[in-house]
């Protein structure tokens, strides 16, 4: 099954195209790594997949309410505690359990710690666990293991397989090795957006001052 | 949506002062004004409307940057905004969290800060009134000032700029009010025109907030 | 043949640079005439004396830094919903000129109002106003300012110039019902008895529109800059990313 798929996608960032002519499909079970150099333009795809900014053109289809995106930071609010933090995305999502979470991100003997007091992995973790949280198939996360040392890039891959092999999908964002050899890889630099004289798309805010 | 204001008010509680902050703040302001006007009681309780409103419009721009502030640097303003929530709602429960941690305490406390400053016996009732008609509205407002000013670095000098002309008439309709009352004239033109601005802003302001927020975030 | 084209910055620049000299010029001529018009060629009025004459400033001041408000907002409103580009940057460049007016509506309101009133300053409610009002073009233009990206900004800045309208205008109500003031009504509607004898009227009308062309001209101009501006920022961001 198609969880997500993108159509001839292109993005801008500060009023100008960076990528062009992206198409791709992500199914069930699946996970879908992007790479490329810096500035290419994975967080501007990321977010505007999220819907955190309008495409220059093409199509994102997907079942509705499928997505939970996970930016740079995790979100965490650092005077509550583990479980009020999931607890509150728990609600907001409408899910009714955070419990499934916490064990299968290892957070049990955590859960009355406030969030400051975590180290960098298990707030990773944590983050995690929101994902879970949300009930929502498809995760969009960008950079998930920076930061991480390689025992929690290894629990971070595990929890990645737990969640295919439970038929969600994960499309992430990232310049270092995630520990995850069987996803796919898409490679982001032949969709860098051409100048439009050179034959890319128009139409971008600042072209009309070119 | 009540889970966002719970946590914001736990938050607030948790990173201390949230309510006593602006509480303090506006004792000092009382406390500072019969020192730069003199102490006799009259020019006091003349001034003292004014001084009250006054107070708590500071007191209530005190907070107003630390809205977005916080989400938006720590990420949560870009969870929710992609979380099954309408984020005209985010805003309004923002500005209400707001409104409890600083406005509320305001109106509870106005009186004391009243006796301090000579006000009239026939204007405490009119006090409370009108500053529990008034604060929602400086809340929501600014909470449309802490949008626009979400992503810059040093926004909170900016944010004043922009919210305290947005104050002049909520000030005007709230003082006048008290005033009044104090005088024993009429209050229902100023006590209705109050009303209607806080309604008004309460109803259409959380709209270009979460626009601005959209902006903010694209 | 559409309104929207001038949209488009290159063919605003190539229109505006035809116009720009005819418009200079137009507005040397009527300020010119205008104001030697006024200050030299007017008798003394009865009861304001030689002070009438800061009025062929001060009213077209007063009356241009309302309109450049509305034509703000008019312009913010065609950038939000129609995304031109050119509209915004004429919000942009209309904003210091329109404070500029206010500051010059203010102070020669109080140098006329000293030898009339005795008083520089009053809490009248239309200088209170107007007051109110240069606040909230210190506070647009200083967002302006404070945001980096052009697009963000030129939205953000539309969203409170239209919130900003309703405030100055509920501004100005509140204001009224504050306190009653000494300035006199308006005496330039066309339909009243006590409208000002034509002896002024003339030349102020002059003035009126030699203001009114001065905006434009720095209109243009200022816009023209905000393009070029805007023109060079994307050639050196699309440099950076090739």
């Amino acid at each position: 099954m198609t969880m997500l798929s993108v159509d001839n996608l292109a993005v801008t960032r500060g009023g100008l195209a960076v990528l062009e002519g992206l198409s791709f499909g992500l199914d069930a079970g699946h996970a879908l790594v992007l790479r490329g150099p810096n500035g290419i333009g994975k967080t501007t795809l990321l977010r505007t997949l999220a819907g955190l900014q309008p495409a220059l053109h093409g199509s994102i289809s997907m079942p509705p309410e499928s997505m939970a995106y996970a930016g740079h930071s995790d979100g965490l609010k650092s005077t509550l505690t583990v479980t009020e933090n999931l607890d509150f995305w728990a609600s907001v999502y409408g899910t009714d359990s955070i419990e499934g979470a916490l064990d299968r991100m290892n957070l049990r003997g955590l859960t009355e710690r406030p969030a400051m007091s975590l180290s960098a992995g298990q707030k990773r973790r944590l983050g995690l666990a929101r994902l879970l949280v949300t009930g929502r198939p498809v995760w969009v996360l960008d950079e998930p293991t920076v930061s991480l040392d390689a025992a929690s890039v290894a629990l971070f891959a595990d929890a990645v397989r737990a969640h295919l092999a439970q038929g969600g999908a994960a499309l992430m964002a990232t310049h270092i090795d995630l520990g995850i050899p069987e996803a796919a890889i898409l490679d982001l630099a032949p969709f860098k957006a051409k100048p439009p004289e050179q034959g890319g798309i128009s139409g971008a805010f600042d072209e009309a001052f070119i | 949506m009540l889970a966002l204001l719970s946590r914001d008010l736990k938050l607030a509680i948790r990173a201390g002062g949230g309510f006593g902050l602006g509480l303090a703040f506006f004792l000092i302001v009382v406390t500072l004004v019969p020192f730069g006007v003199g102490p006799e009681g009259g020019i006091l309780a003349r001034i003292a409307p004014g001084i009250l409103w006054l107070g708590s419009l500071l007191a209530c721009l005190l907070s107003l940057d630390r809205i977005f502030a916080l989400d938006f640097e720590d990420g949560s303003l870009d969870l929710l905004a992609t979380a099954p929530v309408p984020l005209e709602g985010v805003v309004t429960m923002k500005a209400l969290a707001h409104w409890i941690t600083t406005g509320l305490p305001l109106v509870v406390a106005a009186p004391v800060f009243g006796v301090l400053l000579h006000l009239e016996g026939a204007a405490y009732q009119w006090l409370v009134i009108s500053l529990l008609l008034g604060t929602p509205a400086l809340s929501v407002l600014g909470t449309f000032g802490a949008a626009l000013t979400v992503g810059l670095k040093r926004g909170g000098l900016l944010l004043s700029l922009l919210v305290l002309p947005l104050y002049v008439p909520t000030l005007i309709f709230g003082a006048e009010l008290i005033r009044r009352g104090a005088e024993g004239m009429a209050t229902q033109v100023p006590l209705l025109m109050l009303g209607g601005i806080t309604t008004a802003v309460i109803a259409v302001v959380p709209f270009a907030s979460a626009a601005a927020i959209r902006v903010n975030l694209r | 043949m559409s309104i929207w084209e001038y949209a488009n910055p290159v063919k605003f620049m190539k229109t505006s640079s035809m116009l720009l000299p005819w418009v200079t010029g137009l507005t040397v001529i009527c300020l010119v005439v205008g104001l030697i018009w006024g200050f030299f060629f007017t008798p003394e009025a009865t009861n304001f004396g030689s002070t009438v004459k800061v009025i062929y400033v001060h009213v077209p001041s007063a009356m241009m830094a309302i309109n450049i408000w509305v034509m703000m907002l008019v312009t913010s409103l065609i950038w939000l919903i129609r995304r031109h580009h050119v509209s915004a940057l004429a919000a942009k460049a209309a904003a210091p000129i329109g404070m500029v007016m206010t500051l010059i509506a203010l102070i020669t309101g109080a140098v006329w109002g000293q030898p009339m009133w005795g008083t520089w300053w009053e809490w009248d409610p239309r200088l209170t106003s107007f007051l109110i009002l240069f606040l909230f073009y210190l506070g647009y233009m200083a967002l302006w300012e404070a945001i980096d990206n052009p697009d963000t900004a030129a939205d953000l800045t539309g969203v409170l110039c239209l919130v900003g309208s309703v405030f100055a205008l509920l501004s100005r109500y509140a204001v009224n019902f504050w306190n009653q003031g000494l300035h006199q009504g308006a005496t330039l509607s066309l339909d009243k008895e006590e409208n000002i004898s034509d002896v002024y009227w003339f030349p102020l009308l002059i003035c009126l529109a030699g203001f009114v062309l001065l905006f434009v001209t720095l209109l243009l101009l200022r816009t023209r800059t905000e393009i070029r501006a805007r023109r060079l920022k994307a050639l050196e961001q699309r440099e950076r990313m090739a």
